[in-house]
């Protein structure tokens, strides 16, 4: 399943924030996004997950095929581990939870409600949703914060298996995960503001 | 779906779901009402229907700021959205969850908060029937409120002020069920107006509710 976009631009709270995005990608691959702080990263993933509209341009591949991960992990604290993502697995279609345990090292942890778990454990928990999805596409925003150097190359791992796969991966980060992907820098696409034309140039 | 509902149901029940917070509300308005009126028998018995009503409804109203809000603030409101379920489907599914663990035990309390209020005895079917007939257009309009004011800082008054009056229609018709039945007069027509109430919202509603949450987690 290739996702491809074409000449995007998206806003954020109605202020265009990124146009003249093109890219594509294919399966078996991995985007990495970079760019400041508030360029506009979070609101490019939002948008090719479909949970807001694109100002202009067309997004390719089915938005069904997305599984997204946001900043939050969506868990539940007095649901245990095995609960949390067995939740997901099941809304998802897909029942098998064991490998995504075993992916993040959370066996252990299994019987352990979310709402007692660090940071890191939870994150890693939260990224363990992703292999439940089945999902061929992945979207990760800023998946490695608050994960020690064990977890991100768990995380590493369990990404390089999913393209391994045929999966591909949209990754929004600021770190050096050692996966050969192509990196793609949204800062040069930021939106500018709209050249002042002759009929407000007079007016002014 | 099957899914979803299961865990709000989990959810509700397990510690700090405020499972049981709308059910103690009731109990303690009914209690609080013969201290505020007098304990005339008499002048209970009169106005016992519409004070159960009334309670019924404010306790309803006390758990739907947490109906969406918990969800979004965790961010699973956005992961659900992006998951292979419609989102009409959530909201009602939500709604559900939130009769069966709020609308309900108010249904099957209500004849026991009736005795303490002198509630006549042809009263009681009555107040049943009509509590399980409006009960669900209650979750089902709180389910819209909720996904209106979803996202808002401080969004429960509002959140009130919003679906209160939209409980209106309901009440008046519950409440008259429940009046005329106490007082052995006929019943069919309010009966069917508040059957017809709940049928349109829960047909009507959810795909409203749906919409105002896409706009919500723009």
């Amino acid at each position: 399943m290739t996702l491809t976009v074409t000449d995007l631009a998206i806003t954020r709270g109605g202020i265009p924030v990124l146009e003249g995005l093109n890219f594509s990608l294919q399966p078996g691959h991995a985007l990495i996004l970079r760019g400041p702080n508030g360029i506009g990263k979070t609101t490019l993933l939002r948008t090719l997950a479909g949970l807001q509209p694109a100002l202009s341009g067309t997004i390719d591949g089915a938005e069904d095929q997305i599984a997204y991960a946001s900043h939050s992990d969506g868990l539940k604290p007095t649901l245990t581990v095995v609960e949390n993502l067995a939740f997901w697995a099941s809304v998802f279609g897909t029942d098998d939870i064991q490998p995504a345990l075993d992916a993040f090292a959370l066996n252990e942890l299994s019987d352990r409600h979310a709402g007692n778990l660090s940071a890191g454990q939870k994150r890693r928990l939260g990224l363990a949703r992703m292999l439940v999805t089945g999902r061929p596409i992945w979207m990760l925003d800023e998946p490695t914060v608050s994960l020690d150097k064990d977890a991100v190359q768990m995380f590493a791992d369990a990404v390089r298996a999913h393209l391994g796969q045929g999966g591909s991966a949209l990754i929004a980060t600021h770190i050096d995960l050692g996966l050969d992907g192509e990196i793609m820098d949204v800062g040069s696409n930021k939106a500018k503001p709209k050249p002042i034309d002759d009929f407000d140039g007079g007016f002014l | 779906m099957i899914a979803l509902l299961l865990r709000d149901l989990k959810l509700a029940f397990r510690a700090g779901g405020g499972f049981g917070l709308g059910l103690a509300f009731f109990l303690i308005v009914t209690v609080l009402v013969p201290f505020s009126v007098g304990p005339q028998s008499s002048l209970l018995s009169t106005i016992a229907p519409g004070v159960l009503w009334l309670g019924a409804l404010l306790a309803c109203l006390l758990s739907l700021d947490r109906l969406l809000a918990l969800d979004w603030e965790d961010g699973s409101l956005d992961l659900v959205a992006t998951a292979p379920l419609p989102l009409e489907a959530v909201v009602s599914i939500k709604a559900l969850a939130h009769w069966l663990t709020t609308g309900l035990p108010l249904v099957l309390a209500a004849p026991f908060l009736g005795v303490l209020l002198n509630l006549p005895v042809p009263g009681f079917f009555w107040l049943v029937i009509s509590l399980l007939v409006g009960t669900p257009a209650m979750s089902v309009i709180g389910t819209f409120g909720a996904a209106l004011t979803v996202g808002l800082k401080r969004g429960g008054l509002l959140l009130s002020l919003l679906v209160l009056p939209l409980y209106v229609p309901t009440l008046i018709f519950g409440a008259e069920v429940a009046r005329r039945g106490a007082t052995g007069m006929e019943t069919q027509t309010p009966l069917l107006m508040l059957a017809g109430i709940t049928a349109a919202t829960i047909a009507l509603l959810p795909f409203a509710s749906a919409a105002v949450l896409r706009i919500n987690l723009r």
